[in-house]
């Protein structure tokens, strides 16, 4: 369906944001009906500021106090069942604990989003960032963006409740960003004076089916061995739709407002020899690295996923496929696999049946927020530059910056 | 019960929800059943009793006047509805009478 949306006319204003502000005024600018949350570092600030706007009486919303993120979820699923635009933020723990609730949301096929600051997991307790909680939740059916500036992560919750409630979709989105490294630092947003043009881009979906006295239904059925196969396959073919209309509304979005991200980012990748590959905050100070190294002649790119379910395998592959190298620079662990990157496995698969592919090598890197510089980029790179030259890429995931273990 | 032709995934409400209301009659619990109970007319005093107590409903009043081999007279005939009934025996047990037998289903 093609869709030409002339440049709207949107008065910007340029506001000083943390990551976690600009989930707070999306949610806002989108007027969303109901929001239930528990708060949970580095998550907190989110619900704190969707709080203010509600007592200024700037977003009319209802907000449901819980007990639990278990609760948070559940009740978010039973507002977005009721017919309402409904939205939760959580991370870490709290993300765990609504584990078999994402489930249910996207079985119920419901378009609720949720926001996730992604920070590592207990035990030890560590309050700083990884990936380890959002990779947790790759097989529920949840769409997933991951955002790397607070500007995206604004846009990207504007998308993600046009993506939600898209009739041919109807499955709920995360937008996930880094802990701490965005969640709670500030950057110039723009946000929009009035949301009438976000309301345009992102119309609520009422018409569906809902919980309605007038015209009753049953929502969380029990489905038998005979029937519960095919409701999974729908949220298959749903996922493969979420792909074209992520991609859609990524377009529509930069002919609207005049900024577009791509499914994928990619940075001088055409004639780069080695390309590294990471998502979220990390791909900013990846982009530092790159300049830096080009400065001295070498030929490295960088590629960052944005979305990260559905995977989009094609455009990835297009973005690889001349390199020599593709370094995956994973923050998160999958234990006991030989290539312990979920991002690095993904990527891997995607190029399995080709024959002509790049060599892949899998880094796993910033755990518990281990500190990632330029400098780490750079001598990540320089390692790998020795193991082309040597010709032997390991089939085994790197556990860059631990200390005890070296690579040689 | 013969092998019906399914709807396909795509044929098939969105979310396992249930569009018409109501419908759980059409769920044949009937095939779940390893005793069958059968009633035998002329020993039930119509006491209703297995009515009551039946979990699934699954016994019908009947305007079928019977009279039974002692010239006894009953207005109604009790009838049980196979294609709900799940076998669980509660009516052989609550029986005053034991006028419902409790017979193995046999393929």
């Amino acid at each position: 369906m093609a869709v030409t949306i002339q440049r709207a006319k949107v008065e910007w204003k340029r506001l000083p944001l943390s990551s976690n502000y600009a989930v707070a005024y999306a949610v806002k600018d989108l007027d969303v009906d109901v929001i239930a949350a528990y708060p949970i570092t580095p998550q907190t600030t989110v619900v704190e500021k969707i709080s203010e706007f509600i007592a200024n009486g700037e977003l009319n919303a209802e907000m449901i106090h819980v007990e639990s993120e278990h609760s948070a979820l559940s009740a978010t699923i039973a507002a977005s069942a009721a017919g309402a635009r409904a939205f939760t933020a959580t991370a870490s723990q709290g993300l765990e604990l609504m584990h078999e609730i994402l489930h249910i949301a996207s079985g119920l096929r419901l378009p609720v989003v949720m926001s996730v600051a992604t920070r590592a997991l207990s035990a030890p307790i560590s309050i700083w960032n990884d990936y380890s909680d959002l990779m947790n939740t790759r097989d529920t059916s949840w769409i997933t963006i991951i955002a790397s500036t607070a500007q995206e992560v604004y846009d990207s919750v504007v998308q993600a409740f046009r993506i939600a409630e898209d009739p041919e979709v109807m499955l709920p989105v995360i937008v996930a960003y880094d802990g701490y490294i965005m969640s709670h630092t500030y950057e110039p947003v723009l946000v929009p004076e009035n949301n009438e043009p976000i309301l345009k881009y992102a119309p609520k979906n009422y018409n569906r089916i809902k919980l309605d006295p007038e015209r009753p239904v049953t929502m969380g059925t029990l489905a038998s061995p005979e029937w519960y196969y095919e409701f999974k396959y729908q949220q298959v073919a749903a996922m493969e739709k979420a792909l074209e209309k992520a991609r859609e509304a990524d377009k529509v979005f930069a002919e609207y407002f005049g900024r577009g991200y791509g499914l994928v980012e990619e940075y001088m990748t055409s004639d780069a020899d080695i390309i590294l590959v990471a998502y979220g905050g990390l791909f900013g100070t990846i982009k530092e690295a790159i300049d830096m190294m080009r400065q001295n002649g070498v030929k490295v790119g960088g590629l960052r996923i944005r979305l990260w379910r559905p995977f989009p395998a094609e455009d990835v592959k297009n973005a690889l496929k001349n390199a020599k190298l593709v370094v995956v620079i994973d923050k998160a662990i999958s234990y006991g696999a030989r290539i312990a990157g979920p991002v690095a496995l993904e990527v891997m698969s995607a190029f399995y049946h080709d024959a002509d592919k790049p060599s892949i090598l899998s880094i796993i890197a910033g755990i518990g927020q281990r500190r990632i510089t330029e400098e780490t980029i750079k001598e990540i790179v320089d390692y790998s530059r020795k193991l082309l030259e040597r010709g032997r890429i390991p089939n085994e995931s790197l556990y860059w910056g631990v200390r005890g273990v070296r690579y040689e | 019960m013969a092998a019906k032709e399914l709807p396909a995934w795509n044929e098939l409400p969105a979310g396992a929800i249930i569009i018409e209301p109501g419908n759980s009659a059409e769920r044949y619990t009937g095939d779940w059943r390893v005793f069958r109970p059968v009633i035998d007319q002329d020993k039930c005093i119509r006491c209703l009793l297995c009515w009551v107590y039946c979990p699934d409903s699954v016994f019908e009043i009947v305007d079928e006047p019977y009279v039974s081999s002692k010239g006894r007279k009953y207005k109604f005939t009790l009838k049980i509805d196979y294609y709900h009934c799940k076998g669980c025996g509660i009516c052989v047990e609550e029986c005053p009478v034991d006028a419902i037998d409790f017979v193995e289903e046999v393929k």
